[in-house]
């Protein structure tokens, strides 16, 4: 019962801490200590939980009073665990930084009011993961969405942050409203708003209802975790919060989402139809080459790693997908394997974006500035800022041995075994994906080698950019932490996976432990199909980069280094010759201009000489197509409709009396009464 | 382990040579003389003896990008059957050794920018646009063959394929061979996505990322392409068509493998040699079509597998 204890204090330490720092909001320097002191201690907190969770098993527990929705319960099992495990670790990481984040805000807003909200919001996605209880759900929902929209508004002198929060607000009560139907529609089924009723429901169900459930689902928890076409709010948002916040909401926040959807087709709604999978695979390949492409041409750091969000969720959802078409052929260990991988990749994409956009947080502070074209140099300026950043770019664009590589290499592996599924079209589905994976996966490469490129070497652009200094100690920690762990995470996974197969076991129905981890080998297939050894490509590549070392500097003699000038045909090198970041993208751009549709003029002064000009003007802007082609006309729709409805709508009181009067019989007569 | 060691250094030797034997054919149907095939050892001798210029603004990538270039190549090296069928494979399978090579490009396009002049960062952003296309073409023509082998472990589908006779031999395997052939050269910045022997700087992509280095950090870049490109070959030889290779180390089996392996990189040394002096430079924004034409082609061998 000590975990019990444990949860307990886990719900009130925030709360208590966020109250604390709220009245303390006068005082900045304290109650950035005590609230980001309180946050740290409660995401311990959070992770000593999941811990004993995945020794114990499970655990249940309810608020000691009733309510009318029945008992207030939580239930946290090893699925949730998982997550809570996740969201702590992050929280933590993002606290130690923001103790030196925070304080930038220092007499400009108020700061004790974001120690607050930040520990509401953990609290909130703590709650989200364990309440076991539809009504406690929504509310934890809605207190998560609220607390990330005040977060999100909290720098609301900058131009477009309110519009950005609002769009936000909109979006997640889409989503929000969604997600209530498809509880409402199980309620009238299971007669609990208790989830573990729900299972038991959904089998006497039928099938139409269970996928109109599955379809609103899909659309309310696929809007909160920024699936296309739902995904517009999320490179407005995330990037619109403070840095330490963007960092939670892109690492943590769309976690809940999939957390939730796993939930639902795994272990709520149980038996799932192939389209079901199908669907959610369609969906993943969408996002993932869609977001990755954005995240491409985009020069904002911030919402380029929005972007990069948009493209891992596809990513995960990609996996989702597979294991749900393979569960519903009952190939339950492929389903198993295939989830491990969706898991895997949930945990890599919590640990470098929750570090990239500490790192771009970083910038930010040192340049006051997150437009890369206005960096550059911050390698030789910030060095160990620089550093992390890179290791979070390298995860992100799968480099082995990192975690971002062992992720990407399981969901490759789970897909190649698409080969047992009996159905011919489906197996091509799956290649296609493949295919989709496959390029999402270079096009990462070339999105965070300009990000990183652009912000961190060559020349600074700007004159903020060339007097960047390192940031202090508390944020090089927070971003050591996060890069140390995409190391180990990526190295050690062979010991974290067999973690993750207690968590996939009971929802795919079969455990693979016993064949995926031979010593420190992962073996992730059934057959002899493929291995690879994570720690030993480690070994191998310290050893051999050391005898490369050793040798090269050996044959020849030890030759001097000599520093000089960049040749650059003679004329004086300066910022405006290198490469800029739109400048890089460009070729990408113009290959992919059917879904970029590039807008490009051209406009030259006119002067005597039609060889020598002036003034040229070069503009280059990308549609954005879903808010043109989607949101525009639904915006356009629903304020004709509004228009149209405000006719009823004429000011005096006698016609509203007289509505009321008409309703009222109405209903008098509906109802027989 | 001690065999896939001694083949990586073989591997590591031989590139120059292979590299050489390329230039030499080159000259050949070009009606020229050309150098020695030997010239290229001789190069990276002399680069290895000088010393190093560094660009004021270049930051430390700069100068650990040669060490990481050359250890990612090794590390694959290990990974990929040469002369016989073993390998590191259950270190690292396919999938690995592929994203080793972007390890390498990733740097290698770092190190282009880091001396912020425009032709590194023109290198840069063609060679990432190139590889966006080329490597998910690489990946699934070896899947490809990994489904029809059964094993994505590199030696394992040399094996499998070998063993088996002309069993295994599907459409799917030319299919693949030929998007393979494409990324080959695209990969390995030749002729018609990019031409080796030029310094011309709009039709550069390769040399252009490496313009800012110089003596031994010029030597290891250089030696670490071409151990690349001989790699590929012998991933091409070994994967696609591994008929031959020694599946045991008795004296007949390594005679046979070599002999056999000598034959197949003479051959795809040429095949790269003839479409080089019969074929002009593509312009960039041509690549395009021909890139996707072979993506096209690697994931249709992976849909024939499934439905041939």
């Amino acid at each position: 019962m000590f975990v019990d204890q444990l949860f307990l204090a886990l719900i009130v330490l925030p709360f208590a801490g966020a109250i604390l720092a709220a009245t303390l909001n006068g005082h900045a320097k304290t109650s950035v200590r005590i609230a980001f002191t309180v946050s740290s201690l409660s995401s311990l907190l959070g992770l000593a939980v999941a811990f004993l969770i995945f020794l114990d098993g499970e655990m249940r527990w309810e608020l000691p009073f009733s309510s009318p929705f029945g008992p207030l319960s939580f239930y946290l099992d090893t699925l949730a665990a998982f997550f809570l495990g996740t969201i702590s670790v992050v929280t933590f990481a993002v606290s130690v930084y923001s103790f030196g984040y925070a304080n930038h805000y220092e007499g400009k807003y108020p700061v004790g009011l974001l120690g607050a909200m930040f520990n509401i919001f953990f609290s909130s996605m703590v709650m989200v993961v364990s309440s076991s209880n539809a009504i406690l759900f929504l509310i934890m929902w809605e207190t998560m969405s609220l607390s990330s929209f005040f977060l999100v508004i909290f720098e609301h002198r900058q131009e477009g942050t309110v519009g950005s929060g609002l769009f936000y607000l909109i979006m997640t009560h889409i989503g929000t409203a969604a997600i209530g139907m498809g509880l409402l529609l199980m309620y009238v089924n299971s007669g609990s708003f208790d989830l573990s009723s729900f299972p038991g429901a959904a089998q006497g169900m039928s099938d139409v209802l269970r996928s109109a459930v599955f379809l609103l689902w899909l659309v309310g928890f696929g809007a909160k975790a920024g699936i296309v076409p739902l995904h517009v709010w999320l490179p407005m948002a995330h990037p619109a919060a403070p840095s330490n916040v963007s960092a939670l909401m892109s690492a943590v926040m769309v976690k809940t989402a999939i957390y939730m959807l796993i939930r639902c087709c795994f272990g709520l709604l149980g038996v799932q139809d192939t389209w079901w999978g199908i669907t959610v695979l369609a969906i993943g390949c969408v996002s993932a080459l869609l977001g990755v492409m954005y995240a491409l041409i985009e020069s904002d750091i911030k919402r380029m790693l929005a972007f990069s969000t948009v493209e891992n969720v596809g990513i995960m959802l990609i996996a989702l997908g597979v294991a749900m078409v393979f569960g519903s052929y009952g190939l339950k260990e492929l389903a198993g394997l295939a989830l491990i991988a969706c898991l895997m990749h949930v945990l890599s994409h919590a640990l470098f974006k929750s570090l990239l956009f500490m790192g771009a947080g970083s910038v930010l502070l040192a340049t006051h500035t997150k437009d890369m074209e206005r960096l550059g140099g911050l390698a030789k300026r910030m060095p160990y800022t620089g550093a992390m950043f890179l290791i979070g770019a390298l995860s992100a664009s799968a480099i082995p041995p990192l975690s971002g590589f062992i992720s990407e290499w399981l969901i490759f592996q789970a897909m190649l075994q698409s080969f047992s599924i009996p159905d011919a079209m489906v197996k091509i589905l799956i290649t296609v994906a493949l295919g989709t994976l496959a390029i999402t996966g270079a096009l990462a490469a070339a999105a965070f080698l300009k990000v990183f490129g652009i912000t961190f070497l060559a020349r600074p652009r700007s004159r903020d950019a060339d007097e960047a200094r390192e940031v202090p100690k508390s944020m090089l920690l927070g971003m050591g932490l996060m890069a140390a762990l995409c190391v180990l995470a990526g190295v050690l996974s062979f010991a974290i996976l067999p973690g993750l197969d207690q968590v996939s076991a009971p929802l795919a129905g079969a455990s693979i432990a016993d064949s995926l981890v031979n010593g420190i080998e992962i073996v992730p297939t059934v057959g002899e199909f493929s291995q690879a050894s994570p720690p030993l490509i480690a070994v191998i590549i310290l050893a051999v980069m050391g005898l490369v070392l050793t040798l090269s500097q050996a044959y020849g003699g030890r030759r001097k280094v000599v520093r000089a000038d960049t040749w650059d045909c003679g004329t004086p090198l300066t910022a405006r010759t290198e490469y800029s970041g739109r400048g890089f993208s460009n070729p990408i751009n113009r290959m992919f201009s059917w879904v970029y549709r590039p807008i490009r003029t051209f406009r030259a002064t006119r002067s005597p000489s039609p060889y020598i000009r002036t003034e040229m003007r070069y503009t280059s802007t990308t549609q954005p197509v879903f808010e043109k082609y989607l949101y525009g006309p639904t915006e356009a729709g629903v304020r004709w409709a509004a228009k149209k409805i405000s006719v009823i709508q004429t000011g005096s009181i006698q016609t509203y009396l007289g509505y009321i009067f008409v309703v009222l019989v109405l209903l008098l007569v509906a109802l027989r009464l | 382990m001690l065999t896939s060691m001694v083949q990586a250094l073989l591997v590591l030797a031989l590139s120059p040579l292979f590299t050489g034997l390329i230039r030499r054919s080159k000259a050949y149907f070009q009606g020229r003389q050309g150098a020695s095939v030997l010239q290229p050892y001789r190069d990276l001798a002399k680069l290895f003896r000088k010393d190093s210029v560094l660009s004021h603004d270049a930051s430390w990538i700069m100068t650990i990008t040669p060490y990481v270039c050359m250890t990612a190549v090794i590390a694959a090296a290990l990974m990929v059957p040469f002369i016989t069928d073993s390998s590191l494979g259950f270190v690292g399978d396919l999938i690995v050794v592929v994203y080793l090579f972007g390890t390498m490009r990733f740097f290698m396009a770092l190190a282009g920018l880091d001396a912020g002049s425009s032709f590194g960062g023109m290198g840069s952003s063609r060679e990432m646009t190139v590889s966006a296309i080329v490597e998910p073409t690489i990946l699934l023509s070896i899947f490809t063959m990994a489904l029809i082998s059964g094993t994505t472990d590199l030696s394992g589908i040399s094996r499998n394929l070998a063993t088996s006779g002309l069993d295994l031999v599907r459409p799917a395997l030319f299919l693949a061979l030929a998007a393979f052939f494409i990324s080959t050269l695209a990969e390995n910045a030749r002729v018609p996505v990019d031409n080796p022997s030029t310094h011309l700087e709009l039709t550069m992509i390769h040399e252009a990322m490496v313009l800012e280095h110089s003596g031994k950090h010029l030597a290891l870049m250089e030696w670490s392409s071409m151990t690349k490109l001989l790699l590929y070959a012998v991933i091409m030889a070994n994967v696609f068509l591994p008929w031959g290779i020694a599946t045991d180390l008795t004296a007949i089996g390594l005679a046979t493998g070599i002999v056999a392996m000598s034959l197949k990189l003479l051959l795809f040394g040429l095949a790269i040699a003839l479409v080089e002096s019969s074929m002009a430079k593509l312009r960039l924004f041509r690549l395009p079509n021909l890139l996707t034409v072979s993506f096209s082609l690697s994931l249709l061998a992976v849909i024939s597998y499934y439905i041939l």
